[in-house]
């Protein structure tokens, strides 16, 4: 159980693209694609939760 | 048992009258000449458990008011000339956002500080053009300490029913002076309260037309939450610049109280049956008049008196009908350099001339002046 | 389990105004976790704000939310909670609406210690209007209306709260995320006056003027210049040279002015509202 991967929820529509999500995951889970975050590494994820704590816009989900 | 009768100044009136409308909140600045209501709402609220609090400016108080008022109380402040000016741009507020409040405004000299003690009329203007933009304007004028005490509650009572900030404003003679008043009794004088909404909480909306031009107006800390904003906004209480809402919210704001003037205009007639010459007067003005027109009739001259109580909005269809009527002259004696005179002017389309007398040197109007000028009409 | 913020959320609301990076968005979600944490009633619950980029938020949270003029928002939100003192009332606004405009009323909430909760989101510049000096815009820096740099000193906000008589003080940033809904939970608990200063970034206007390369540098420098007032006792002045104090600054037990015109009621003999 301990090895479930979590579900990264991105709300596309309320992204605005600023890579605080991006820059401060300390797994390099996500990535920018064009102006709006994506996953790129969920198996990296050691869901510290950073990035829902940092998104400003509320686009960002972790579900672990 | 007789009615409760007082000797009392206009300011001591007002705040009495008041407390008669349910005023139960009250915020304010010290300024003269309106402090005496101040001082006695700050002895009298908190026996009624009512709140009173002195802000730190003028404001400051406006912004407490309009605050106390959407948390559900019938609130109060008072003030004269500067800090009705500083009080402007939430004035602004309280006619966008739609909140019932009653501004006691005492007219003292002006422009600036001017003449603190010295009776003026030269507010009325600003009364209805202070603020910015384009808004409703009721604006009550009494002439006695009776009057006053009437005219608060009825001020209370259109702010109420028409959900939008109501100035009373007495001159520094009537907010002085003193004079026998007899209290109603309790139950004799109507009191309204705001439209409280019926329908259930997710379905409020605070400027709802379905409800008419007057929207159910819902207090903070009820079952009903909702947005306020002074940002141009839609039913819902949310921001929009969408034109054509804004349009027709701006549109019905003003409506709302000049669709319905024939409620909220109230005047006088004193000997206008058959009267020849005119005087428009208010406040202490009228008090002049009055003498004057005694004087005048005494003299074989035709005179008469139309006294405004209502000053907003104008009186524009009663005076026109009079003028019509064949009126040899309008004579409007008052305060200011020709506040009153201008709007006579205007609403009368050239049927009869407008002879002003004005004086700002701090002096009331005195009977002979009113007089005098009635002498110069051919 | 990822927290649930559309709770306190009005439907339909988000996507909000504010630009790619502006840290109020972090804010606002400190604020939602902390009303969440005390289970605030939303009916019960005052969100009251003056102009400004930060005070668009009341507009975002599903309770009472009264968005007053510029600079406002305390003398507004002193009429509700006088007139209803079991609201909890929460004010919130950037620096120049609280402390320019708004400074009078700010300065006289502290004095009378009223129980009410400021956050003020200091991003050192007037956002909306597109980026001019404020009263905390450090001195020497670039606004759009100080073009050869800021001639004026500037505010330190939690000093003047303290100064003033606010009786709870604290002060985050939005980098530090996490910290900022426990000084709110702790600035709502407390019975009085408590201000929340949340240090926050403009990209748009104050970080492109000020040499910023990137929102990711401004949140880092926030990190470096933040330092917690018990790691600051540790540290000599040198240490401390241009860096700033977070955590609670200051709280201490006053009346709180309410309850003070409460035995007002009392003495005149008057009985509950």
């Amino acid at each position: 159980m301990e090895n479930k991967l979590p579900t990264i929820e991105i709300t596309e529509r309320y992204c605005k693209g600023c890579h605080i999500c991006v820059e401060f995951c300390p797994k390099q889970v996500l990535e920018m694609k064009g102006f709006v975050v994506s996953v790129k590494n969920l198996e990296a994820c050691i869901k510290c939760m950073q990035c829902e704590l940092r998104c400003p816009d509320f686009a960002i989900k972790v579900i672990p | 048992m007789g009615k409760k009768v007082a000797f009392l100044q206009g300011n001591e009136a007002a705040a009495h009258g008041a407390l008669y409308a349910g005023c139960n909140f009250f915020a304010g600045y010290p300024i003269t000449p309106s402090t005496e209501v101040a001082e006695v709402l700050s002895a009298e609220l908190p026996k009624i458990g009512g709140k009173f609090i002195q802000m730190e400016d003028e404001i400051g108080a406006m912004a407490a008011l309009l605050g106390g008022a959407l948390a559900g109380s019938k609130a109060l402040t008072s003030t004269s000339g500067p800090g009705l000016s500083l009080k402007q741009e939430l004035i602004g507020y309280g006619c966008i956002a739609e909140i019932p409040c009653v501004i006691y405004n005492v007219m003292r000299g002006g422009p600036s500080t001017g003449m603190p003690t010295g009776p003026s009329q030269s507010d009325v203007m600003c009364a209805k053009w202070g603020t910015h933009g384009d808004h409703p304007a009721i604006c009550l004028v009494p002439a006695s300490v009776q009057e006053t005490y009437e005219e608060v509650i009825r001020a209370f009572n259109l702010s109420e029913k028409y959900r939008t900030p109501v100035m009373v404003m007495p001159d520094e003679i009537v907010a002085h002076m003193r004079e026998r008043i007899v209290f109603p009794e309790k139950g004799e004088i109507e009191i309204i309260d705001r439209k409280s909404p019926t329908v259930p909480p997710e379905q409020y909306k605070p400027y709802d037309t379905s409800f008419g031009d007057v929207p159910p107006l819902a207090s903070f800390g009820s079952e009903y939450r909702f947005h306020v904003t002074g940002l141009n906004k839609m039913q819902d209480g949310f921001p929009t610049t969408k034109a054509s809402v804004v349009q027709e919210e701006e549109e019905r704001q003003v409506r709302k109280v000049e669709g319905n003037a024939d409620d909220i205009v109230k005047f006088e007639e004193y000997l206008l049956d058959d009267a020849e010459i005119v005087v428009v007067a208010f406040g202490s003005t009228s008090r002049s008049a009055r003498y004057a027109v005694n004087e005048a009739r005494k003299e074989g001259i035709k005179a008469g008196m139309f006294r405004l109580i209502t000053y907003w909005p104008f009186p524009e269809k009663q005076l026109l009908a009079l003028a019509k009527r064949g009126v040899k002259a309008f004579i409007t004696p008052e305060m200011n350099l020709g506040m009153t005179h201008g709007l006579v002017k205007g609403c009368t389309e050239g049927n009869a001339p407008v002879l002003g007398i004005f004086r700002v040197d701090g002096e009331p109007i005195n009977p002979g002046q009113i007089l005098d000028k009635m002498k110069e009409v051919k | 389990m990822a927290f649930d913020y559309e709770k306190y959320i009005r439907p339909g609301k988000l996507p909000h105004i504010w630009c790619p990076g502006c840290g109020h968005g972090i804010v606002m979600k400190g604020m939602i976790r902390a009303m969440d944490t005390l289970g605030l009633e939303k009916n019960n619950t005052a969100i009251v704000s003056g102009i400004g980029c930060a005070s668009r938020l009341p507009g975002y949270i599903d309770c009472c939310t009264l968005h007053t003029a510029h600079g406002r928002a305390a003398a507004f939100a002193t009429g509700v909670k006088m007139a209803k003192p079991e609201m909890t009332v929460i004010l919130v606004g950037g620096d120049g609406d609280g402390t320019a405009i708004g400074g009078n009323h700010f300065i006289h909430a502290c004095r009378r210690n009223i129980d009410m909760t400021y956050i003020i989101m200091n991003n050192y510049i007037y956002g909306m209007t597109g980026g001019q000096f404020s009263p905390t815009t450090p001195h020497m820096h670039k606004a759009s209306t100080t073009p050869y740099g800021n001639p004026d000193p500037s505010f330190d906000i939690a000093k003047l709260a303290i100064g003033a008589g606010a009786t709870f003080v604290a002060r985050g940033t939005a980098f530090h995320a996490n910290q900022i809904d426990k000084l709110i939970v702790e600035a709502i608990q407390h019975k009085g006056f408590s201000v929340v200063e949340i240090l926050d970034d403009c990209p748009t206007t104050y970080g492109r003027r000020n040499k910023f390369k990137s929102v990711i540098e401004m949140m880092n420098r926030l990190k470096e210049v933040a330092v917690p007032v018990k790691a600051a006792e540790k540290m000599s002045p040198e240490q401390l040279q241009g860096k700033v104090l977070t955590g609670v600054l200051y709280k201490e037990d006053k009346p709180e002015y309410c309850s003070e015109y409460q035995k007002v009621i009392e003495r005149a003999g008057g009985g509950a509202r």
